[in-house]
């Protein structure tokens, strides 16, 4: 990820040498928790992203001739600071909230030590995911506040036009000014049901990723990056500690999910040693850390589930009942289309495609009609039916499978599928 | 801030609510009202009577209209306001959720964007 690519208006890296370099480091550790410090007394998320746009701008045209400051960090955010100052004044509005006091002049910046300063982050995604966003844009809102990606960029992870996106986050920037949305942290009473809004917009984040597959993701990692922040703000949580360790498997084997050639690699036949082993031990950190919480929950389960998959790699076999417990567990906790599949297929594996299929059927009729659209299903369904050779109903399933499946590696699999079927 | 709890329901019909449910809600408004005044964050209060008591009045077609009813027949109806000065959104929120016309209606909470206090418009 490199947020400052989006946000480059000077010359390129090679003519501005270690400030430019500097600048995008800065941008790419700081952005989200300088934005956050910003926008926290105010809730004017449109002003501090201003300011700080602003500050960054002045540090590629000053840094080049008068020095990267000892504290980059610092400088920006006493220029952004003195901006949002600006901005004040000229709009002559009152303030009700004083600035912190200590960074009026650049002449202080050395004094500044912004890991001193709290962290406000965890605040900012609870504004990005509080009931009064609207769902579907509270991951955007993070992508674009936390990390720093452009409308554009979000705009087209989610495959929305980059106008519609940039619409939609500043309706929701004002919204969150004029309504008076708290950069807080909420009281006990209130937290639980708050920090699951934001585990389900990071989690949003990670959906869209393999939604469009590793080939179209244009905004690389970027789920893996939010749930990391959100873990290093919220150490204590099992849940925010298991939706780390979710990403983080699932991030592990991206490198083996497409071949050579591009074409889609089911897990089964995943070579484990295209694996990141580093991925898989952070994950297991976590992990351990949340089960010694002692508190299941939804996150903690599926990453246990993506445990068992990648232990494959150090025992050379998958634990079949293992996970069947697990997805069994998983789909009493957190009931979805999602882990309806997911058992039906697992199922199949310990009980057989009978088994398997009947489960499948049983499960997507208690689901209802949206279930007739979840490419999950449709592909589980086709496997199943290919397996018990009947095979005109493998091909009809693989046809409205390949029909929903978005990701092109994953399409082309399915026609080979399909293809083989039709052979048999 | 300043935000307006606008308190909309399905207005009962003649008869429709017994004697005791009448006084129950009375009670909890009374206490409700008695809470927001002692956290120091009410300030006004105004159930409203039922829109058939309302009266429309209009100068946008050139002269005076008065009609009769509300300006919009809608199947819940505004009923009441609460008008408070809280520190954001949350607080706000939390209030709505513990007014009483939250357990048989909707609370539709408002920021207010200028008020007259003081002889002036402020912010």
């Amino acid at each position: 990820m490199d947020t400052l690519t989006s946000r480059e208006t000077g010359p390129g890296p090679g003519a501005l040498g270690p400030a430019v370099r500097s600048a995008g480091v800065a941008a790419r550790d700081s952005y989200g928790r300088l934005l956050a410090l910003l926008a926290a007394s105010t809730s004017d998320l449109a002003g501090a992203e201003d300011a700080l746009a602003d500050a960054f701008e002045r540090a590629l045209r000053t840094w080049p001739s008068q020095g990267v400051p000892s504290h980059p960090d610092a400088w920006l955010l006493t220029v952004a600071r003195n901006r949002l100052r600006d901005q004040w004044k000229s709009a002559q509005v009152r303030r009700a909230v004083p600035l912190d006091a200590g960074c009026d002049a650049l002449a202080h910046v050395d004094d500044i030590d912004v890991d001193a300063i709290p962290d406000r982050r965890l605040e900012l995604m609870l504004v990005c995911a509080h009931p009064a966003i609207e769902r579907a844009v509270r991951t955007p809102l993070m992508l674009n506040t936390v990390l720093g990606f452009t409308a554009e960029q979000v705009g087209r992870a989610f495959s929305v036009p980059p106008s519609t996106m940039a619409t939609r986050l500043v309706r929701a920037k004002k919204r969150i000014k004029v309504a008076g949305i708290p950069f807080r942290v909420p009281d006990r009473a209130d937290l639980p049901a708050r920090m699951t809004s934001v585990l389900e917009a990071v989690y949003g984040a990670h959906v869209i990723d393999w939604a469009t597959g590793p080939q179209a993701r244009q905004l690389p990692s970027e789920a893996l990056h939010l749930a990391e922040v959100l873990a290093t703000l919220v150490p204590a949580d099992p849940e925010v500690r298991g939706l780390a360790a979710l990403i983080e498997l699932s991030a592990a084997r991206a490198p083996a999910r497409v071949d050579a050639s591009g074409r889609f690699v089911p897990l089964a036949d995943q070579d484990p040693s295209l694996w990141d082993p580093d991925l898989i031990s952070r994950a297991h950190e976590h992990l351990r850390a949340a089960h010694a919480r002692g508190q299941l929950g939804r996150f903690q389960l599926e990453a246990a589930i993506q445990a068992v998959h990648c232990a494959r790699g150090r025992d050379g076999t998958t634990d079949w009942p293992a996970l069947l417990t697990l997805h069994r567990i998983l789909h009493s906790v957190a009931p979805s289309l999602g882990s309806s599949a997911a058992l039906a297929a697992v199922t199949a594996e310990v009980d057989g495609p009978v088994a398997g299929l009947a489960t499948l059927d049983a499960l997507l009729a208690e689901a209802g009609p949206s279930a007739r659209l979840f490419q999950p299903a449709k592909a589980t369904r086709a496997h199943l039916l290919d397996r018990l050779g009947r095979q005109q109903e493998a091909v009809a399933a693989y046809d409205s499978a390949i029909s929903l499946t978005q990701d092109p590696a994953e399409r082309q699999y399915l026609e080979h599928c399909r293809e083989r079927a039709r052979r048999r | 801030m300043r935000y307006a709890l606008l308190m909309h329901y399905r207005e009962p019909g003649e008869g429709e609510i017994s004697e005791e449910a009448i006084t129950e809600a009375q009670e909890a408004f009374g206490a409700y009202g008695r809470a927001l005044e002692s956290a120091g964050v009410l300030l006004s209060a105004d159930v409203l009577q039922p829109s058939a008591a309302t009266t429309t009045v209009t100068c946008r077609d050139g002269g005076l209209r008065v009609q009769d009813g509300p300006f919009a027949e809608t199947k819940e109806a505004l009923a009441g306001i609460f008008m408070l000065e809280v520190p954001d959104l949350d607080a706000a929120i939390g209030w709505a959720e513990k007014c009483p016309g939250a357990q048989w209606g909707v609370l539709e909470v408002r920021p207010t964007a200028t008020a007259f206090v003081d002889g002036a418009w402020t912010r």
